[in-house]
């Protein structure tokens, strides 16, 4: 590995590059500031503001400086596609402080909305990074922010209880990713991703290699809560507040998803294996197919009989990572493309919907099923977002969710070459006969919604984050009809970026 | 741009009924009137601007790229068949809003759902890129399951959430096939003309021979096939009037156009080892649903599984693969697409929203020839028709479809001609049985009336007469729909199709 060598105009280019991240890390601790003072209570609007504030200024600033970097060996790096998945992480952060002014977070709010910042600064760099030990930090500073973030509500137990086995879990499954990482830079003897690339070939079949993939693969099926890594997911999801939880659920998840991607196909590239029917070779390709076909079965099926709106979305979320995990067994470009516009289209589909259990359990005082009986009645506006929200999720048309699941489908299918040979064709029946399933559960929900007859008659008053939610639901609505509106975009960065490594490593 | 006109009205009327303030929330049912009305013009002027004698099959073509990645195009175009699906959903839209002016709990979510079904719909009948018909296929499913949870009668939540499993089962099916369509042809597009026209090379027979049957039933259950019918009578019964009436009369025929259009053009290989089975699942189907239909006390019921009946004779039609057969099951499709509208207006709408009872006996003691002539009336014009008396348009659908089944299945004729026996004995034992029972020996009238019902509104009478010149008209003159549509199995698609599997 090479030394750290930079001199003041290299500090400089740094600085430039990574200048959103150090806004927010500015922004975190001038909130932090304002939140000693003895006011804190009454400026809850002023830092909400400040840090929207700082957001929009860190997003600002990546739109404007549209050049590419690759700093430190890859330890920082700044592409097109790096660039599209920060500026969502951004958006995702946005739209969760938003929720969090109207969230039931009283006491130290600044630390909390500090903690926000501090998280997506930890998910920005996860974008914008292709070294395992930066990986590693990176997700590690993401993770803490949210243990805290889970445990944010003082006075619930379920509220401890979540962060404590959110803690725990995340914590194993860091160790696992540590010990993974560090099996694959001692075979290798490098941390960069590029470099692993042209070496990794040599060291398809070695054992310590594979140790170190599945070793990887398994600290980050804890992260995006890929069966059987799954437990914590459903307890975080309920008793998170709410706020939270929507971040967990999409920021994270789209980080998380970003650089798994990234890391299968540069790093572990030449060991992909095989997860046909009855024809499994060892690599990472049998390690997701597995994953995937478990999260896609037991998160549709759980679901089914949640009573809590939260802890269903949980579930939800487990059978999701498993589709995107499915759509990764693809193991070529389109597939990957096909993948991060899902998880960028899922992100903003749930960010929506919790938005929507935020407000329903602040006006009603719960999250379960009966807490949303007759909502139609009361809040027409925000019963349509959820109907949106939720038959995007459950994939049907014309709503963003259906065309990205097509996509992966489709695109997965395509890899393996059917007809000839039926490759990964049993992964994509699972998956299609269990999304019918997943029907019925979001459909008990929009029927509490919509048929139903409401408890009490209190008309939820219009909140501030209504008009949010509606433009979330609109945009769901706009990808559906017009992907190609965030699709090309994606697509010519991932074509873009494939090239650029493609290239020899002299060239650079 | 005339055919996208018709969705394209129905979108709009979505929009702006959702947009009315609440205080005139009635004003709802004219604005979903007048794009249901817009809609219908559009179809019938689109029928009566096709030019038969053009060379060009297909006319109004609009084929735009819409998602480049996996070569998924806007492309719609019509021809005979679509023509003739177009206006059957206008006249069931216009009818299903007059039959649902009664409408006065929550009417905007009622008439958004309602034209978000009709817009789908209209979509299916003119889409030519697999995709594309794809997503207007599943926009019906999820407005369905509201408008007969929130607004339906007896055991409304079952009968949608069952309706909306079978739906969903069918569509997973198809879903899948499409995904493997594009994985397997490795064209990169959707567009039907092109894959159908090179269906023997891109799509082995080896795929052909799974990829068929799991793509035509997907499609089929919507249609009703045997033993998958059996989300119909129970989703029919449970729906309010105008939904029976769409079910029955426009989102049934989604499922045997689609069929048609997707599943048999796509992979004749596979239609041709399939044939023989679905032949005999729905001839299955005819006998099966009169003999059912005879036993009903219920006459939603009746008319429920009147419609698994007639829907198998589309099935068999389709599978005769001549110009005869197919033709017959096109027109069927219409004819039953009125008949059962009618059925179920008159049942749902004229007689349960007054009596509160289909129970056959109850009807029959409460004089309803004499209470309400109107319904007894019209309710005698659609069995006539349903029965197959000529005249009307079933009858001669149903003639050509057996007539077209006389060459390729002789056997199945004998429990076909017994399903047509029974069909009129069900139907004239509803109709004798609940308007024109010779003395009052059913049980008592339950709620023991003595006010006479409301009269029969003009909505209602609009609309039933709508339904009824229709079938008439076409009965009496049905060269205006024959021809185009015997014209479209001359297509270069559609005759390939027929002289493939014929000549074998």
């Amino acid at each position: 590995m090479k030394s750290l060598d930079l001199d003041l105009l290299g500090y400089l280019h740094l600085l430039k590059v990574l200048a959103p991240e150090a806004i927010l890390v500015v922004t975190a601790l001038v909130v932090l500031g304002f939140g000693l003072s003895s006011s804190a209570e009454r400026m809850r609007p002023l830092l909400t503001r400040l840090t929207l504030l700082g957001c929009l200024a860190a997003g600002a600033f990546l739109l404007i400086y549209p050049e590419n970097a690759f700093l430190q060996n890859g330890m920082v790096v700044l592409d097109p596609i790096g660039r599209i998945f920060k500026l969502a992480i951004l958006g995702l952060s946005f739209i969760t402080v938003i929720l969090s002014a109207a969230s039931p977070v009283r006491r130290h709010f600044a630390e909390y909305l500090a903690l926000i910042l501090f998280s997506t600064v930890g998910m920005m760099l996860l974008a914008g990074t292709e070294d395992l030990l930066m990986i590693f930090i990176a997700l590690e500073l993401t993770s803490i922010s949210l243990y805290v973030l889970t445990a944010y509500h003082k006075r619930s137990a379920a509220s401890a209880e979540a962060g404590l086995k959110y803690f725990l879990i995340g914590g194993v499954s860091a160790a696992f990713l540590l010990f993974g990482l560090s099996f694959v830079y001692g075979v290798a003897g490098t941390m960069s991703l590029r470099e692993l690339a042209v070496i990794a070939p040599h060291l398809a079949n070695d054992p310590l290699m594979l140790a170190g993939i599945v070793l990887t693969l398994v600290g980050f099926g804890f992260k995006v809560a890929a069966v059987p890594f799954h437990l914590w997911a459903p307890d975080v999801y309920e008793g998170a507040p709410t706020p939270t939880a929507a971040l967990v659920a999409s920021g994270s998840k789209v980080a998380g998803f970003f650089i798994l991607a990234k890391l299968l196909a540069i790093g572990f590239g030449s060991s992909v294996g095989m997860a046909d029917w009855s024809q499994f070779r060892p690599g990472w390709l049998p390690i997701l197919a597995i994953m995937a076909a478990l999260s896609i079965v037991l998160g549709n099926l759980a679901a089914l009989v949640q009573s809590n709106v939260k802890r269903l979305l949980a579930y939800s979320a487990i059978a999701h990572s498993g589709y995107m995990l499915l759509g990764l067994t693809s193991a070529n470009v389109p597939g990957f493309t096909a993948v991060l516009f899902y998880v960028l289209v899922y992100a903003v589909t749930t960010v929506g919907a919790f938005g929507v259990v935020s407000i329903v359990e602040r006006r009603r005082g719960g999250s379960q099923l009966q807490d949303f009986d007759g909502l139609y009645k009361t809040s027409p506006g925000l019963s349509l977002s959820l109907l949106v929200f939720l038959t995007s999720l459950a994939g049907i048309p014309p709503f963003a969710g259906f065309f990205g699941k097509f996509y992966m489908f489709s695109e997965t299918l395509a890899a393996s070459a059917p007809g000839t040979n039926p490759g990964m064709l049993w992964l994509v029946i699972l998956a299609i006969a269990l999304n019918a399933v997943s029907l019925y559960y979001y459909l008990v929900v929009l029927k509490h919604v919509f048929v139903a007859k409401p408890a009490h008659e209190i008309r939820l008053k219009a909140v501030a984050c209504a008009p949010v939610i509606g433009a979330l639901a609109l945009a769901v609505l706009l990808l559906g009809i017009f992907p190609n509106v965030l699709l090309e975009p994606i697509s010519n960065a991932v074509t873009a970026y494939t090239k650029e490594i493609a290239k020899p490593m002299q060239a650079r | 741009m005339i055919l996208n006109a018709t969705f394209l009205s129905a979108f709009l009327g979505v929009l702006l009924v959702l947009l009315l303030p609440r205080r005139f929330e009635m004003l709802s049912r004219w604005l979903a009137l007048l794009a249901s009305i817009a809609g219908f013009v559009f179809a019938c002027k689109a029928f009566a601007g096709y030019d038969q004698k053009s060379a060009q099959h297909f006319q109004y073509v609009t084929q735009i790229p819409w998602i480049k990645a996996l070569g998924i195009q806007f492309f719609t175009q019509a021809d005979g068949i679509s023509l003739v699906l177009l206006v059957l959903t206008g006249i069931i839209a216009i009818a299903g809003v007059l039959f649902s002016w009664n409408v006065t709990q929550r009417p905007r979510a009622f008439f958004a759902f309602f034209l978000t079904i009709i817009a789908g719909v209209y979509g299916v009948f003119q889409s030519f890129d697999l995709f594309l018909l794809f997503v207007f296929y599943e926009i019906v499913i999820v407005p369905k399951y509201f408008l007969i949870a929130a607004w339906g009668s007896t055991n409304r939540e079952y009968g949608a959430m069952k309706l909306t499993i079978y739906s969903v089962a069918g569509s997973a099916l198809v879903l899948l096939v499409t995904a493997a369509t594009y994985a397997v042809s490795g064209a990169h597009s959707f567009d039907l003309m092109v894959l159908a026209d090179h269906a023997h090379i891109v799509f082995p027979a080896s795929f052909q021979v799974w990829a068929f049957p799991a793509m035509f039933l997907g499609f089929a259950v919507l249609a009703g096939i045997w033993p998958f019918h059996t989300w119909a009578p129970t989703g029919h019964v449970a729906a309010p009037t105008a939904v029976s009436m769409l079910l029955a009369g426009v989102v049934m025929k989604l499922g045997s156009y689609s069929a048609l259009r997707v599943a048999m053009t796509l992979f004749p290989q596979g239609l041709e080892q399939w044939r023989n089975v679905i032949a005999v699942l729905a001839t299955i189907g005819i006998l099966y649903g009169a003999l059912v239909a005879l036993a009903q006390r219920d006459l939603k019921f009746v008319v429920g599984y009147s419609s698994v009946n007639h829907m198998g004779f589309v099935l068999l039609g389709l599978v005769t693969l001549n110009t005869i057969g197919l033709s017959g099951a096109v027109l069927q499709m219409f004819s039953h697409g009125i008949i059962g509208g009618l059925l179920f207006a008159v049942v749902g709408r004229m007689i349960y929203d007054r009596t509160h009872t289909r129970d056959i006996a109850t009807l029959g003691s409460m004089h309803l020839s004499k209470a309400l002539p109107f319904a007894a009336f019209t309710f005698t014009v659609a069995s006539v028709a349903s029965m197959g008396l000529p005249g009307f348009s079933g009858f001669i659908a149903e003639l050509t479809i057996l007539s077209g089944s006389w060459k390729p299945f002789p056997l199945l004729l004998i429990p076909t001609g017994l399903g047509v026996v029974v069909t009129v004995a069900f139907t004239l034992r509803a109709l004798q049985g609940s308007f024109f029972a010779a003395k009052a020996d059913g049980p008592p009238d339950p709620a023991g009336h003595h006010e006479p019902f409301d009269p029969i509104t003009l909505p209602e009478k609009l609309g039933a007469c709508l339904l009824m010149a229709t079938t008439l008209g076409v009965g009496l003159y049905p060269k205006i729909l024959l021809d185009p549509i015997m014209r479209s199995f001359d297509s270069p698609l559609m005759h390939q199709l027929i002289r493939e599997v014929a000549s074998k």
